[in-house]
């Protein structure tokens, strides 16, 4: 077996030293009735053409979203990675490391997560990030249990606009907590109407948090500043949760809005799609926060020469010290996928991103602007930054299946992720990236008039 | 800039810090200039916008370099770390073993790493046919029927197991209070008890560094939800009285949790079904090979008896005859699911891995893996148990703990091997953990490494306890001195909390 060095002769020299005839001896604490019961019944070893061909036969069965005009967002984005990505998060000393536990050995995962960390308090307009979460709906989860050691406080509610699966998670992963959970009726988007206000008015001395997410799940962008506001009166704190890191390069940031935490899911850059993982949340808040903040932090200091250097810091607030009081109990992050963020990041640079970000928006303005000549579709977004949702005059679901099998991937039908909305059954969620070209938008706008003449 | 002749050579150094190989690398913050770019992109059309009146006015503060700037930048960085693939990583209960580059080949085929989450189920039938074989492959691994995959790594299998437990248990009428783990156990346990909303009490361990049985009796009342046990645990032992563990916490009407982060010692000879286990999880990037990268992502599926199957997770897989379907939402049939741990179905890309993995090795060679990372444990504990101090007699299982006493009359502590093997080209075992054995040292080598190295490291542990006699003591406490950075001031650090770049901290003395 190819990663197994030791050859028959080594195995038995080393019996021989350790004392022993019968490697069984080393498991003999076992118990001898489940020793015995195990019936090896799986198939032997495999060279590396026959696993190669088994998996290259089941990717096949797959329509790669590469392979289609795609315009499927919903919390996950396609995007250009640059080759150097991946080239560079393959180095050995990056993929094989452990967690930097040995801070003198670990010198380039820790100075790169520094500046990973720097980069998502800088695009979110926060004062501090931590080393990263497992996704954006997990970072959620953890910011609204966080809001809730921060205030004591057991009320949280959560905007119609974030996403359904974000909402699920926060409720599963607060449904053993002392937290009660509100959530605003998610809505369609129409002229002059949204939450924000409704939201405003929920608010109580009872109200640890506020979840609200920018753009929303149906690609609204709206302003949080008034509800900040209304949150900071009420010694409420204002959770802003992002889907699309590219959005935030073209939009107001969070922390402007006055934010207390900002979360979200960094997978748009640099991750891939990978049907929805590895992917990596980002965490970032106040530094007023920051003992009852989650996760993995490094910090700065010097080492005995009085040279810079990073450690892991602030280690008191987690599971290895604290145990049952600590903050989470979080160990393994998103390391490798925060670095491919942050190398993505370093790529594009100020200008880059910036550049990124209007690429996006002009590429949904004139997917939405070819489509809205369709009879019978609308457009339902006022504002949106790469996404925004049309109103079929048929369900959704089918018309996208039927696309699919033209190897065209329209589109997310909203009712797939609300199933008890049958009010959402002509709903279309529609994403357009800067790998969104002319030849796809007319693709898409051909397909759908036909199928709805 | 500090010029520099080298005596008795011509070579002149311009930049003092710079050694050889070793290149000191800026923050990308104190790089570059804003108009630099890596990435070159179309032309934009200069439109209006429709971002209603939010676009962002002012700049983020972004660096901006080319890519050969980039490319340098990460290169230098990764030069200061150690990994697995430079040597010995032999960190107790992280299974640092060899991560197979096919599986990073097979994970890259568009076929898996670019499919949408939200695409039709009918476009990822292949997607949904490598999860069902994966879950195919641990049933049969652990002998449980039910596998979830969904969790994100291993403390959030943890999560998975104890609100499946608590589900089960509430839907029988009384959920219970409180939640027993081992005082061996990783903190990850006790903090997942708590995230469930149990009060977590501790087990004793006994003289022998396994659960104390009798403790554990007295502990048992109606009150207690469930037992955390890890096995083999991390002192490096099999937990033998296994069977009547269980017995005991099934009387009591408990359920049993196995934290999996040490089934590489058993996979392919033992069924954890079989050891009364009720659910447990398993660590993909330990037992079965995807990278750690510097720390995740990992993968924490769980598996299960029928009795807990329904309470599993959300989303789910099943095959039907026009192919496979992903249940995404609770419905009528599994009203009695605990929800949604996250957004999408799980680790696709750890699970292309970890199949590509068992696929290679096969059963056959999975049971040489345990046997061979059981035999490496027992080789370097029979090279080191007259130089080092171990507080349990007897063979180990994958891993051995040594502790620091006989090395305390000299001065000498744990941190300073630890430092000290860094010099000598190693990467430190686990350190003070567990916690039970003060100075402890938990060494896993795995099965991946040769005999050779493996008595590399036997002449370099040795080599320190010896110098531990001797005048060199002050030396060793000095360690390490070959390595990029000294030993740095983390009091310092969580003192004066510097979390990221500002433009007026600047850098340091470097």
């Amino acid at each position: 077996m190819r990663y197994l060095p030791h050859t028959k002769r080594e195995r038995e020299l080393m019996m021989a030293k350790i004392g022993i005839e019968n490697i069984n001896e080393l498991f003999d604490q076992i118990p001898e009735t489940a020793l015995s019961s195990f019936a090896n019944t799986l198939p032997s070893h495999s060279g590396e053409l026959e696993v190669t061909h088994h998996l290259q036969s089941l990717a096949n069965l797959n329509l790669a979203a590469s392979d289609a005009p795609s315009f499927l967002g919903g919390g996950a984005y396609r995007h250009h990675i640059p080759a150097t990505v991946d080239s560079l998060i393959q180095r050995g000393e990056f993929l094989t490391s452990y967690t930097p536990y040995q801070p003198e050995i670990s010198q380039g995962t820790l100075q790169a997560v520094f500046e990973f960390q720097t980069q998502v308090a800088l695009l979110t307009g926060m004062e501090l990030a931590n080393a990263s979460m497992y996704d954006g709906s997990t970072a959620c989860a953890e910011a609204v249990l966080m809001a809730g050691r921060v205030t004591k406080r057991k009320k949280v509610i959560l905007s119609g606009g974030l996403h359904p699966f974000y909402c699920d998670v926060v409720e599963t992963l607060a449904q053993f907590s002392e937290l009660s959970i509100e959530k605003s009726r998610p809505e369609a988007p129409a002229k002059g109407h949204h939450d924000t206000a409704a939201l405003e008015k929920r608010i109580n001395k009872e109200t640890a948090c506020v979840v609200v997410q920018y753009p929303d799940f149906f690609g609204l962008i709206r302003d949080f500043s008034q509800l900040g506001e209304q949150c900071k009166k009420a010694g409420a704190l204002l959770i802003i949760v992002f889907n699309e890191p590219v959005a935030l390069a073209a939009l107001k940031s969070p922390g402007e809005m006055g934010a207390d935490i900002v979360v979200g899911e960094g997978q748009s850059l640099g991750v891939g799609l990978n049907f929805g993982g590895p992917y990596v949340g980002l965490f970032a808040t106040k530094s007023q926060y920051l003992r009852q903040t989650p996760g993995r932090i490094a910090g700065q200091t010097e080492d005995l020469d009085g040279k810079r250097g990073w450690v892991l810091t602030l280690n008191t607030r987690e599971q290895h010290i604290r145990r049952e009081k600590a903050t989470s109990n979080i160990c393994t992050n998103s390391g490798l996928c925060a670095l491919a963020f942050s190398i993505h990041l370093s790529l594009l640079g100020e200008k880059g991103l910036s550049h990124l970000a209007t690429l996006n928006h002009e590429a949904a303005m004139s997917t939405a602007d070819r489509l809205c000549n369709i009879d019978g579709l609308e457009i339902l977004n006022e504002t949106y930054f790469n996404e925004f949702t049309v109103r079929l005059p048929k369900p959704a679901g089918p018309l996208v299946e039927t696309l699919a099998q033209k190897k065209i991937l329209a589109g997310v039908p909203i009712r797939r992720l609300y199933p008890n909305r049958e009010d959402f059954d002509n709903l279309m969620l529609v994403n357009a990236t800067e790998l969104t070209s002319d030849s796809d938008i007319n693709l898409l706008a051909e397909s759908i008039s036909e199928e709805l003449s | 800039m500090n010029k520099e002749i080298v005596s008795d050579t011509k070579m002149i150094s311009s930049t003092a810090t710079n050694k050889g190989l070793h290149i000191e690398e800026a923050l990308i913050f104190e790089q570059g200039s804003t108009d630099r770019s890596g990435v070159d992109l179309p032309e934009i059309s200069g439109r209006s916008d429709r971002l209603g009146k939010l676009k962002r006015l002012d700049q983020i503060g972004l660096p901006g370099l080319s890519e050969p700037e980039i490319v340098r930048h990460y290169t230098r960085l990764s030069r200061n770390n150690y990994a697995i693939d430079i040597g010995l990583y032999p960190l107790g209960s992280c299974t640092m073993k060899h991560n197979p580059r096919l599986n990073e080949a097979v994970a890259r085929l568009p076929g898996f790493s670019n499919i949408h989450p939200l695409q039709p189920p009918s476009t990822v039938q292949g997607a949904m046919a490598l999860i069902k074989e994966l879950e195919e492959w641990l049933t049969a691994l652990t002998g449980f029927p039910t596998i979830a995959l969904s969790p994100a790594a291993g403390a959030q299998g943890e999560l998975c197991g104890l609100m499946v437990i608590r589900s089960y248990l509430e839907k029988q009428g009384d959920p219970r209070e409180t939640v027993l783990v081992a005082d061996s156990a990783h903190g990850t346990n006790p903090a997942t008890a708590t995230m469930c909303g149990y009060r977590t009490k501790s087990i004793p361990s006994n003289d022998s560094g396994t659960l104390d049985l009798q403790a554990l009796e007295n502990m048992l009342d109606n009150k207690v939800a469930a037992v955390m046990l890890t096995n083999p645990n991390t002192c490096g032992l099999f937990e033998g009285q296994i069977l009547e563990i269980s017995d005991a916490v099934h009387k009591s009407g408990a359920l049993l949790y196995c934290d999996g982060a040490n089934f590489n010692a058993i996979v392919g000879k033992v069924k954890p079904a079989d050891l009364g286990i009720d659910i447990m999880h398993l660590n993909l990037h330990k037992t079965f090979s995807t990278p750690h990268g510097g720390g995740g992502p990992g993968s924490g599926p769980v598996a299960m008896t029928s009795v807990l199957a329904p309470y599993a997770p959300l989303p789910w897989i099943e095959e039907s005859a026009s192919g496979f379907t992903i249940t995404e939402h609770l419905g009528d049939h599994s009203q009695q699911s605990f929800g949604r741990m996250r957004a999408w179905h799980g680790q696709m890309g750890m699970f292309v891995r970890a199949l590509s993995y068992l696929i290679s090795h096969g059963g056959d060679g999975l049971r040489q893996v345990a046997e061979d990372a059981v035999l490496n444990a027992n080789y370097i504990r029979q090279g080191l148990h007259k130089h080092y101090s171990m507080p349990y007699p007897g063979t180990c299982m994958h891993e051995v703990l040594c502790d620091d006493q006989s090395l305390k009359p000299a001065g000498l502590k744990t941190l300073d091997v630890a430092k000290a093997l860094i010099d000598q080209g190693f990467h430190p075992m686990t350190i003070y953990f567990p916690l039970i054995v003060n100075g402890a040292m938990l060494i896993e080598p795995t099965e991946t490494e040769t005999k050779e190295i493996l008595d590399q490291f036997i002449d370099a542990m040795i080599t320190i306890a010896n110098h531990s006699t001797s005048e060199n003591i002050a030396a060793l406490q000095n360690a390490p001195v070959h390595t990029p950075r000294r030993r740095l001031d983390e009091t310092k650090a969580a003192r004066n909390p510097i979390l990221r770049w500002l433009q007026d901290t600047g850098p340091s003395a470097t």
